[in-house]
Formats: structure tokens, sequence, C-alpha cells
């Protein structure tokens, strides 16, 4: 399942809080995320994190704000956006993140 | 992070050109991640030292705090931290990596 997100959909919440702390500091003009966690499902880390527990996601995130900026510059910025997120649970995220100039 | 274990991946860094903090070994990866960097590096055929991160919880979230990196596997060349598996895969796909080799003067295990 892969969303392209508007402004509505019922995402489930560490999700959420994902979308809208990028929204807020990054302003995408194009933010897809998919909850992978199920296909980690024997995975040490979502066995501790419950049947629901919302581990692996993979993003794809295009924003001004990475223009003239390195690859690992661009992961340490998200990285630190979504640092409580690592603390609190979130295992895993891949990352997709261009420029507006490589479109 | 306790300096004795900052001070054995320094060590690492230092000693081996191409250094993967992983989980597992290059025979059994123990993760989607670290399986796919192992991959794309034995396809280049650059000799490479790994580090298993699951054999200690120390190292498991010393690598982290080393690198102010959340996730592993994380690549290392002559030193430098090259980034986890989205990173090398990318530069993988687009030749950076290969680039990258040649200029840090790494070259194919039997050339």
């Amino acid at each position: 399942m892969t969303q392209t997100l508007g402004a509505t959909e019922a995402l489930a919440p560490r999700a959420q809080r994902i979308v809208n702390i990028l929204r807020e500091k990054l302003s995408p003009s194009v933010l897809e995320l998919k909850d992978d966690s199920k296909k980690h499902a024997h995975h040490h880390a979502r066995i501790e994190a419950g049947e629901d527990g919302e581990t692996h996601f993979v993003i794809r995130l295009r924003s001004a704000k990475f223009n003239g900026i390195t690859r690992v510059a661009r992961h340490r910025l998200v990285n630190e956006l979504l640092a409580d997120e690592f603390r609190s649970g979130l295992h895993s995220a891949s990352f997709i993140l261009q420029d507006e100039k490589s479109a | 992070m306790s300096q004795s274990v900052s001070q054995h991946i320094q060590q690492q860094i230092d000693k081996n050109p191409v250094m993967l903090f992983m989980k597992g070994d290059k025979l059994f990866p123990q993760c989607g991640f670290s399986a796919k960097v192992v991959q794309i590096l034995n396809h280049m055929g650059v000799p490479f030292e790994t580090e298993n991160v699951l054999a200690s919880a120390e190292l498991r979230q010393g690598i982290k705090d080393f690198s102010q990196w959340p996730t592993v596997p994380q690549l290392y060349v002559k030193g430098e931290f090259v980034g986890g598996c989205d990173i090398v895969t990318d530069m993988y796909q687009t030749g950076e990596l290969e680039s990258l080799f040649a200029e840090k003067g790494i070259t194919k295990a039997d050339a």
C-alpha cells in the first residue's frame, strides 16, 4: 500500500506523526509513505513492538530544502526531524529523498 | 557511549579501508538492508571487512551514537561515513560508489 498523501487519509498514529512533521518542516511537493511493517513480521523489533507496531516505513519525499545538499545531509536532516520516533520504537525507515531539480 | 566502544569503532574504520557495520555477517546477514549492502560490495569486488553489531548491545547502540545515524547497516570508506542502505544503493546505481572507490584508491580484490 503506497499512499500519495492528500489532506484527509486516516493513518495509523506513528505514520500520521511522521507525515505531520515532514510536511511542516520540509514543505514537500511530493510525500509518499508506505508502512512496510508487515513485511518484517518476524523481525525482533516488530515482535517487541507488538502486533500493531509501526516499525518499518518507506518514505519518498521531494523538497526544495534538499536543493544543493548531499545525500548524507538530506538523510541526517530527516533523521533529526524523526529522532523522537526512532527513540520510541521506529526501527527503520527507507528514504528516497529528492530535491526539486532532480525531478 | 563508553570510550572503549568509540575507540574500538575508530580503530576499525582506521584499519579497514572499506568497513561495514551490519547485522549478521557476510555469509549470514540477519537483516535485508545489511544483506543488500553486502551484495553490492561483493558484486563490486572490493575487499571489505564487516562487524556484527548484534554481537554486542554496547556496539549496537555505540555505532549509532558514533555516526549520529539511527540505523544499521553503516558503511565507512577510508574513515569517512558514506551512508546506510538507501544511500549505498543509490550511489551504486548512479555509478558514484565506483567513482568513490576509485578516488579513494580502493581496487578490486582480483585486480
